[in-house]
């Protein structure tokens, strides 16, 4: 037997701005509506509409057909604003009882490395927003871009998560195979692993022509499963959802095969299982323990695409200096630019490791360099902090006379 | 191909230098001798040296490594020097210091076309006692010389293009040194561009077909440099920020647009300086503009450098800027670089087309110049990243990998590969 556990991960930042120093103390537009909308319309026609038709065409044609989404909460408050029939789309296939939604942060955000209180507020903030919006509680937890550590296991089983997600690493496996069911070593969740091989066979390397295995035909992917089968339980295959149709283009054929490869997994009689199912019908096969941090991105597969040189480093550093200044302040929509600000985007377009990874993080980057991303990170960053002085200099302005008036009278 | 022989059309040697066209030459020449091709580098020599004498200066490269079995220097009597152009209008020659020489050298022709025509015979008849496999010369003034030859020994003909009259003139080029070039292009071999910036203007100016243009970009030999951003070798204004312009005052090199960005920088930052290093013909008009803009007491002219100043003034400088207007290449900003010295360039320019660890801008956009300088002010983490990646970076623009491939064009050329 076969178990196939699909995880999509669907997210687009609010991009920041050219602010420049001119608009500092002058300007509050931090983030570039114009070119927001055109990404979500963008990646709206090229991915999220027909790959969302396609996995609902699947599930109406095979009952058993599963898939779990997760959504950042700063994706469904653009999909919202900039394209409603992606967002009643996704609202769609999330009503079937065959689709999983999972936690995360809503701001799709590095705060746990500085504020565990805001790392558990923004993930409350994201688990109402998907009882609202889709009507489900999430009980498996997913970190931004599958960040994972030891002590991320516990906190989030602390909140109440009975299963979290983690890369396949094999540093940490060592040797054991990632297609079975882990627990921390506390032993108080369990964690459901990435097979890195053959998701980025699909999210990476699928149209490229120098790979050996190109061109990847659903036949061939299926057999390497196949061949996984004896000393394998869950198989799981995470990704971003814009490997449909937007890193992998519609030519490649990526549409083809997957549809194809669902039809071949049906008869070949693969079961299709969510995370939280697996989870509870699987048993833990050993310990993943994970003392330090890991995520899935580049060869590295830690922080250092957003944490790897000293501009992300200060930046983020800074952003979480004003934590308290901002939530003093009771300013609502500050408060939300402030964590607008944290997503973890921002500092992956300031990631400086060009040779290795450099043509992905290239791809991604709305910049020209990533100092430019510094740069207009750094002058909003610098507005609010001089709005919050000027505020503070008020507040501290109209007590005093309040004090005063209350002595003369 | 062991042995392969080049007549090199060339200029100055450093340390004697007045700008990127003589480092360029000297750089491939050296790299090229590293890789066995056997050289003979004609250089246009005045007949009456002013101060420094050619041969004592290459005398003094005889320790800097320079393998002189294959590298053979031939000096011709002539007046020309890099950079000369004429006035479209007046049909004078643009820049005073284009013609060296006085009225009595014998030797001098009546202008500089004269003086390039007679140029081209001189080399035409050195070449005939030379054994060489192709020809190499080095913009525009060399060109006629490398057709004779070409015609003379029926040898292949390279054109290196460092910088087109285009550039030179900022758009408004002088009709004869266009026809020169034009002749140039169509009768050669292949064309060498020093950026695809540079290409393109060949292409679209001059209507050369692509694939007749390859491009070799510049390089530096900083090699052996080691980084140390935080001496500080000048010891003036030691607390006050300071913001570098270094290159001719041309309106090819943008100076008016580094002013404008001073004026805006100091808005934020003002306790500000603006060095302004190089001499040429704007540059009354830019005193005068400072004057004009009110900064003059912010802005400091220090006129042409040599030698350890320039490196001093690149150390000391917290931002180094180019905003040329039109660039075929641009060494400078990676002589910042190798200083340690952030820098903020133009897009307008070949070397941006390399540099990953550097601002680039528009030049006419002087809001985002300034707010590139202030942030490099600001910011400091920003202004020590890009020193020290800047920095390393450089290191591996070598003039060696770019004599390699100029050896493979050389190859391609003669048929053999």
């Amino acid at each position: 037997m076969v178990n196939i556990c699909f995880y999509f991960q669907v997210h687009q930042p609010h991009r920041i701005n050219r602010y420049r120093v001119f608009d500092i103390g002058d300007s509050e537009a931090y983030f570039d509506e114009k070119k927001n909308f055109e990404i979500m319309e963008k990646v709206s026609k090229k991915c999220y509409i027909p790959t969302t038709r396609m996995l609902i065409d699947l599930m109406e044609k095979y009952p058993d057909f599963k898939v779990a989404f997760s959504f950042s909460g700063v994706f469904i408050e653009q999909a919202k604003r900039y394209f409603p029939n992606t967002y009643y789309l996704f609202k769609r296939i999330c009503s079937s009882e065959n689709t999983e939604v999972l936690a995360e942060t809503y701001y799709h955000s590095l705060s746990f490395l500085h504020s565990r209180d805001e790392f558990k507020e923004q993930i409350d903030k994201h688990g109402e927003l998907i009882r609202a919006e889709f009507g489900k509680t999430p009980s498996c937890f997913r970190n931004t871009e599958l960040i994972y550590s030891n002590w991320i296991a516990d906190f989030v089983a602390q909140l109440g998560f009975k299963t979290i997600l983690a890369e396949g690493a094999d540093s940490i496996l060592k040797g054991r195979s990632p297609n079975k069911v882990y627990t921390n070593p506390s032993k108080n969740i369990k964690v459901l692993l990435k097979n890195f091989q053959l998701s980025d066979d699909i999210a990476f390397r699928f149209s490229e022509r120098g790979w050996k295995e190109w061109p990847l035909t659903a036949e061939k992917y299926s057999h390497w499963i196949d061949q996984l089968r004896d000393n394998s339980e869950l198989i799981g295959l995470f990704m971003d959802y814009e490997t449909f149709g937007e890193h992998q283009w519609r030519d490649t054929g990526i549409f083809d095969f997957f549809r194809h490869f669902i039809d071949i997994g049906i008869k070949k009689g693969y079961s299709f299982l969510n995370p939280s199912e697996a989870s509870e019908r699987l048993e833990p096969k050993g310990i993943f323990d994970c003392p330090h941090y890991l995520s899935w991105a580049d060869t590295e597969r830690d922080l250092s695409a957003w944490q790897g040189n000293p501009l992300q480093n200060e930046a983020l550093k800074k952003l979480h200096e004003i934590e308290s200044l901002v939530k003093n302040s009771g300013d609502e929509e500050l408060l939300r630019k402030w964590r607008s600000l944290q997503t973890s985007d921002h500092f992956y377009y300031m990631c400086t490791k060009y040779f290795n990874d450099g043509d992905v993080h290239k791809y991604f980057n709305p910049y020209d360099t990533p100092y430019e991303a510094y740069i207009y990170f750094m002058n909003i960053f610098s507005d609010i902090k001089e709005r919050l002085s000027a505020e503070k200099n008020q507040k501290e302005t109209e007590s005093k006379k309040i004090k005063e008036e209350i002595t003369t009278n | 191909m062991f042995g392969m022989k080049v007549l090199m059309l060339g200029w100055e040697f450093p340390p004697y230098k007045t700008g990127g066209l003589g480092t360029a030459c000297y750089g491939l020449t050296k790299g090229l001798s590293k890789l066995g091709v056997d050289i003979s580098f004609v250089i246009p020599k005045s007949p009456k040296p002013v101060s420094n004498s050619f041969l004592n200066l290459l005398n003094a490269k005889v320790n800097e490594g320079l393998d002189y079995s294959h590298i053979h220097p031939f000096f011709i009597d002539s007046n020309l020097l890099p950079y000369s152009s004429i006035d479209p209008k007046t049909g004078k020659r643009l820049d005073r210091i284009s013609i060296r020489g006085s009225k009595s050298d014998s030797f001098y022709g009546s202008n500089l076309l004269e003086e390039v025509y007679i140029y081209g015979e001189k080399v035409k008849w050195l070449s005939k006692e030379l054994d060489f496999d192709l020809i190499h010369a080095h913009d525009w003034m060399t060109y006629p010389a490398g057709i004779k030859v070409k015609e003379a020994s029926g040898k292949k003909l390279i054109l290196h293009i460092h910088a087109t009259e285009f550039d030179r003139t900022g758009g408004h080029p002088n009709q004869s040194v266009y026809n020169i070039e034009k002749e140039g292009f169509e009768r050669c071999d292949s064309i060498v561009a020093v950026s695809n910036y540079t290409k393109q203007v060949v292409i679209e100016k001059y209507g050369i077909p692509e694939s007749k243009v390859k491009v070799l970009h510049n390089a530096v030999d900083v090699k052996d440099k080691v980084y140390q951003r935080d001496k500080r070798p000048i010891k003036i204004f030691s607390k006050d920020h300071i913001v570098l312009f270094l290159g001719r005052l041309t309106i090819q090199k943008g100076p008016e647009y580094f002013l404008d960005a001073a004026k805006k920088v100091l808005e934020f930052e003002p306790n500000t300086k603006f060095f302004i290093a190089g001499s040429g013909d704007m540059m009354q008009q830019m005193m005068e503009k400072a004057v004009h803009l009110g900064i003059s007491d912010k802005v400091f002219f220090t006129g042409f450098l040599t030698g350890e100043d320039i490196d001093r003034i690149y150390k000391r400088a917290d931002v180094y800027v180019m905003p040329s207007v039109s660039e075929p290449f641009g060494i400078t900003p990676l002589e910042a670089m190798a200083n340690g010295t952030p820098t903020v360039i133009s897009k307008q320019s070949g070397v941006s087309e390399i540099l990953k660890n550097t601002l680039t801008v528009d030049f006419w956009d002087i809001d985002e110049m300034t707010n590139k300088i202030v942030a490099l002010l600001r910011y400091k983490t920003l202004q020590h990243t890009l020193s020290k990646h800047g920095f390393f970076e450089v290191k591996k623009i070598t003039w060696d990998s770019r004599a390699e491939e100029c050896k493979k064009i050389y190859e391609e050329v003669l048929g053999i590969s």
